[in-house]
């Protein structure tokens, strides 16, 4: 499913070279639950960017479903993540002046998904998130679980194959935090591929696959036998 | 993206900032405004002094003696210059498409009528000026159609002449004694009003002949010609050019075609117009700079609703439309606000100076709207190309 080989990515900061990933190579199969975890500034946000197709490679290949997605253009880049790829992250990113349930709709709508077809979807989320009593309050009425629970909604409204989730407990408690894992956790379940980023242990060591970084480097892997 | 998502998004943004978005749509609004009212007042006046100018009619050549250059100095005052005569305006009835002819000669005279004394214009006509000039008589008849260099001595009275010495009474078979002479009043013409400072009603008309012979002139001041509305301008010129020439052996009069004059006003006031409207641009142009200032602001304020937007799969096409669509949705609802305060000022300033003519063509309503939506399209370029030329990831964790 996602198969990078000798990925590199370096910035220029100033006028210094800095290498944020120093050849990564890593497979994740379809339907696999991964976490990635390290320090900050180990490179795991910046590899989950280019997973996600929101950053390119500064070398090295990237192949998403077969495809090399290395060389696409801004536009195609946008139509895979609006299709393949779903995004949650610490801060929620929920758009402040818009209900929940727009929330939720927003990648629909600029899928340009019809609007009767978006209210039948739509209604499944909020229900199965348990958010039907909140459809039409604003993020800030929302509590931060209900908040998180919202975002991974909007996440999968177009069934992305795809999860990626930057720290997502990050701004929770512990107890909501757990509740949002386990959601997530449900998708895995359904072939969902959902790929943590953490530098949390408690949160990653839920993962069947966990992969260390430091330094932009993948430094090691411990695994989980799927039947533990 | 669908076209009903984008506008109900731009107006979700539009909402949210109440206060701020009423006060950039104001900006736009005063500007619209402003060249709506200023317009509104130049085409009204446009059309007053029109008016104004055409009451006589468009078919109107006017003949004065005199040939003018384009340096204003008259030629006569070198050569020889034949004073138009009687004469000449009759030869001009031979022209095929001429209906009137009046010749014309005015001055200022005493006239007295039953004890009563007052200075007054004096104009000496023929027997067809109410038709070349449409003008209208009221009671009697106007002059008669007598042979034009030894008419009879008959007055007509314009309305304010007849309600100064003969009010009360009818002044019909009365004397009037013009500059010593006694004329025998006929007809009184229907109240005319001021034309351009001239009061038309303090004045009386007498056979043409007589107010030379008054005013001790050897010529007509002017005379004029009417033609029919089917024949070419060029061609009735043509023609009186050609008669006059015979007899005066030189071209040593000059035509002043009324429709000629009215074009070049016309282009004048046009001019006015656009001059004033372009002022009203000005503030047009301030209200676009405050649409730039706004969109610029939003755009750095929701750099991570754009990073967001990006993630979820928007393209940098997508996210341009969103904040062009904001500014032009501003300066469009701006420009319908301006539209109705322009409109609703021009017109309650009519209601308080009826004197003041407004007009407020719909095209100009539709060309300042359209200008209005050009004006936000151009200051939402720049902060909309800017938005869609964030890098995502940095636009995320912007804050």
């Amino acid at each position: 499913m996602i198969e990078l080989s000798q990925v590199s990515r370096s910035f220029t900061v100033g006028d210094q070279q800095v290498a944020a990933l120093r050849g990564i190579d890593l497979n994740i199969a379809a339907g696999d639950y991964v976490s990635i975890m390290g320090p900050s500034g180990s490179g795991k946000s910046t590899l989950l960017n280019l997973i996600g197709l929101l950053d390119r490679p500064s070398s090295g290949t990237y192949r998403l479903d077969g495809g090399d997605v290395t060389a696409l253009t801004d536009e195609q880049q946008a139509k895979v993540r609006s299709e393949k790829v779903g995004f949650v992250f610490q801060a929620f990113h929920l758009v402040p002046r818009l209900t929940a349930a727009m929330n939720i709709e927003l990648p629909l709508v600029l899928a340009g998904i019809s609007p009767a077809e978006r209210k039948i979807r739509v209604a499944q989320l909020l229900e199965n998130y348990g958010l039907t009593d909140r459809a039409d309050h604003r993020p800030d009425q929302l509590s931060g679980g209900q908040r998180q629970r919202v975002a991974i909604a909007r996440a999968t409204s177009m069934h992305p194959a795809v999860l990626l989730a930057d720290e997502p407990t990050g701004n929770l408690d512990q107890a909501t935090g757990k509740e949002v894992m386990n959601l997530l956790e449900q998708l895995v379940a359904q072939q969902v591929t959902l790929i943590v980023v953490t530098h949390d242990p408690a949160i990653g060591g839920r993962a069947k696959r966990q992969v260390r970084m430091v330094d932009g480097q993948i430094t090691g892997e411990a695994g989980r036998s799927a039947g533990a | 993206m669908l076209f009903p998502d984008l506008i109900r998004l731009t107006t979700s943004s539009f909402l949210s900032y109440r206060v701020r978005s009423f006060l950039t749509g104001l900006g736009i609004a005063v500007g619209i405004a402003a060249v709506i009212l200023l317009t509104s007042i130049g085409e009204g006046l446009h059309q007053f002094v029109l008016a104004e100018f055409s009451q006589f009619g468009t078919n109107l050549i006017g003949i004065q003696p005199g040939k003018k250059q384009t340096h204003g100095a008259s030629v006569g005052m070198l050569g020889s210059v034949r004073p138009l005569s009687i004469e000449d305006a009759e030869a001009l009835r031979r022209l095929p498409y001429v209906e009137y002819i009046s010749p014309s000669v005015t001055g200022n005279a005493k006239v007295r009528a039953g004890g009563k004394t007052r200075r007054t214009i004096v104009s000496g006509v023929g027997p067809e000026m109410p038709q070349a000039l449409r003008m209208y008589v009221q009671t009697g008849s106007f002059l008669p159609d007598d042979d034009p260099t030894q008419a009879r001595a008959f007055v007509v009275l314009g309305a304010k002449i007849r309600q100064e010495l003969f009010a009360g009474q009818n002044p019909l078979g009365s004397y009037l004694r013009v500059g010593g002479q006694r004329y025998r009043v006929i007809g009184v013409m229907e109240p005319k009003g001021q034309v351009l400072g001239f009061d038309l009603d303090d004045t009386v008309y007498i056979p043409a002949a007589r107010a030379m012979e008054l005013f001790n002139r050897a010529g007509l001041m002017e005379i004029h010609v009417t033609y029919r509305p089917s024949a070419e301008l060029e061609q009735v010129e043509a023609g009186i050019r050609g008669i006059l020439t015979a007899r005066h052996g030189s071209e040593d009069f000059t035509l002043v075609p009324q429709e000629k004059a009215l074009e070049v006003l016309g282009s004048v006031l046009d001019v006015i117009t656009f001059a004033v409207g372009a002022l009203g641009g000005i503030s047009l142009l301030v209200g676009g700079v405050g649409i730039l200032t706004i969109m610029t602001m939003a755009v750095t304020e929701r750099t991570s609703e754009i990073g967001l937007l990006r993630a979820l799969g928007a393209r940098e096409r997508q996210v341009l439309a969103l904040f062009l669509g904001e500014a032009m949705l501003l300066s469009a609802l701006g420009g319908l606000a301006g539209l109705a305060l322009g409109v609703g000022i021009a017109q309650g300033l009519h209601l308080l100076f009826p004197a003041l003519p407004v007009h407020t063509p719909w095209l100009f309503a539709v060309l300042a709207e359209l200008s209005a939506v050009t004006i936000g399209l151009a200051a939402g370029v720049a902060p909309a190309m800017r938005a869609a030329r964030l890098d995502p990831v940095e636009a995320l964790h912007a804050e």
